[in-house]
């Protein structure tokens, strides 16, 4: 049974590498989230992301068509070379789509970063681990997909090189943060699909 | 030189300032695929699966560009949930199938799929224009652009086994 409190561990048998806390880790990573346009994934790294930005319209945000986030991201960043995209998602909604990384190491846009929030666990539907906790490792998936700037984050330390990558790298950057398997920020996401893409638009476009 | 129905369905695209070309390669899409690839104006985006074709066109429409999905139809069957997307959110789509396991189609692998499509399609609230000649097919594709860019609507024009031929395999 998931609990709202900061810090409980709510999934079972977490490994060593999931140790950080992901509402200290994914802020620090991003810094000045105004200066993306991102597309957010289901579930926690969707909460994570409209907690963030205090659901700014810099942000589209996924509630369902999973496995969608990635080429989301994709056709963004192809759409607008200007501007560097970012894609935030978790491990379970990743791993439906592996094959956009593949895609997306071939098009290989400089302006266009995923950042994987990995708690090993599907947290939405009640926390049952997913693959990352049994033996799969996202970033060597990436890596193997054909992105060639990839870095794995489980401690403190490790965050400011992942920083700079999503933001000053000159070919697409992934990144996988590896984080306990804790409550994501309380649930403020705009959960109309219309209202979200108007938005985004509206600000992005000045339609 | 244009000189395919192929190409003057390529040439209309650009027109139609269309320049995210998604596909998995596909013998009925050759022409399209090839002159995507060629043409430095557009990008051509190779998918591991239809459905991802789906969500970068919705990505796409985000960034104020526009996009076209060329699939066969037993590729159709890949986008079902991520057609949720388009529907729900409301975005444009345009998707370019040619048909398979309808008009003398020897393979009876295809039927299931091919049978299927349209059903499926409109059951994710894409309509489906057919056409059955290079004239139709040109006009039709025109008539889908205006339909999915200007009223913002979800349109697949099918190009079926009397336009492309049916295989034997």
């Amino acid at each position: 049974m998931a609990t709202g409190s900061t810090g409980k561990e709510i999934g079972s048998a977490v490994a060593a590498q999931f140790l950080l806390d992901r509402r200290e880790a994914l802020p620090a990573l991003l810094g000045r989230h105004e200066d993306f346009l991102i597309v957010a994934g289901l579930s926690g790294s969707a909460r994570d992301v409209a907690a963030l930005t205090r659901n700014g319209p810099h942000a589209y945000i996924l509630v369902g068509a999973m496995g969608a986030a990635c080429m989301v991201g994709l056709g963004l960043a192809l759409a607008r070379p200007d501007r560097r995209v970012l894609v935030v998602t978790g491990d379970g909604e990743l791993l439906m789509n592996v094959g956009a990384l593949a895609t997306i190491a071939v098009m290989n846009p400089a302006n266009l970063a995923i950042v994987c929030v990995d708690n090993g666990h599907y947290g939405e539907t009640g926390y049952q681990k997913s693959h990352t906790s049994l033996g799969t490792d996202l970033a060597m998936i990436a890596s193997g997909s054909g992105i060639k700037l990839t870095q794995t984050i489980e401690q403190k330390a490790d965050i400011p090189a992942g920083a700079r990558l999503i933001r000053e790298a000159n070919a697409t950057a992934f990144v996988l943060l590896r984080v306990k398997p804790t409550e994501p920020p309380p649930d403020q996401r705009i959960l109309d699909p219309v209202l979200g893409r108007h938005r985004f638009r509206a600000t992005l476009l000045g339609e | 030189m244009a000189t395919t129905w192929q190409d003057q369905i390529f040439d209309l695209l650009l027109q139609h300032n269309v320049t995210q070309f998604a596909y998995v390669p596909d013998a009925g899409h050759k022409i399209l695929i090839d002159r995507s690839l060629a043409d430095p104006r557009v990008h051509s985006v190779a998918l591991t699966t239809e459905e991802e074709g789906v969500a970068l066109l919705a990505g796409a429409d985000l960034g104020g560009a526009r996009g076209v999905l060329l699939l066969q139809s037993s590729g159709v069957g890949n986008c079902i949930n991520m057609l949720s997307l388009i529907k729900g959110a409301g975005f444009p789509f345009l998707a370019l199938v040619s048909m398979r396991g309808n008009f003398g189609e020897a393979n009876a692998w295809q039927y299931p799929m091919g049978q299927a499509t349209v059903p499926v399609l409109e059951a994710m609230g894409v309509m489906c224009l057919a056409a059955d000649t290079p004239a139709e097919a040109l006009a039709t594709v025109g008539a889908a652009l205006t339909m999915v860019f200007r009223a913002g609507r979800a349109v697949a024009v099918l190009f079926t086994q009397k336009l492309l031929g049916a295989k034997l395999f």
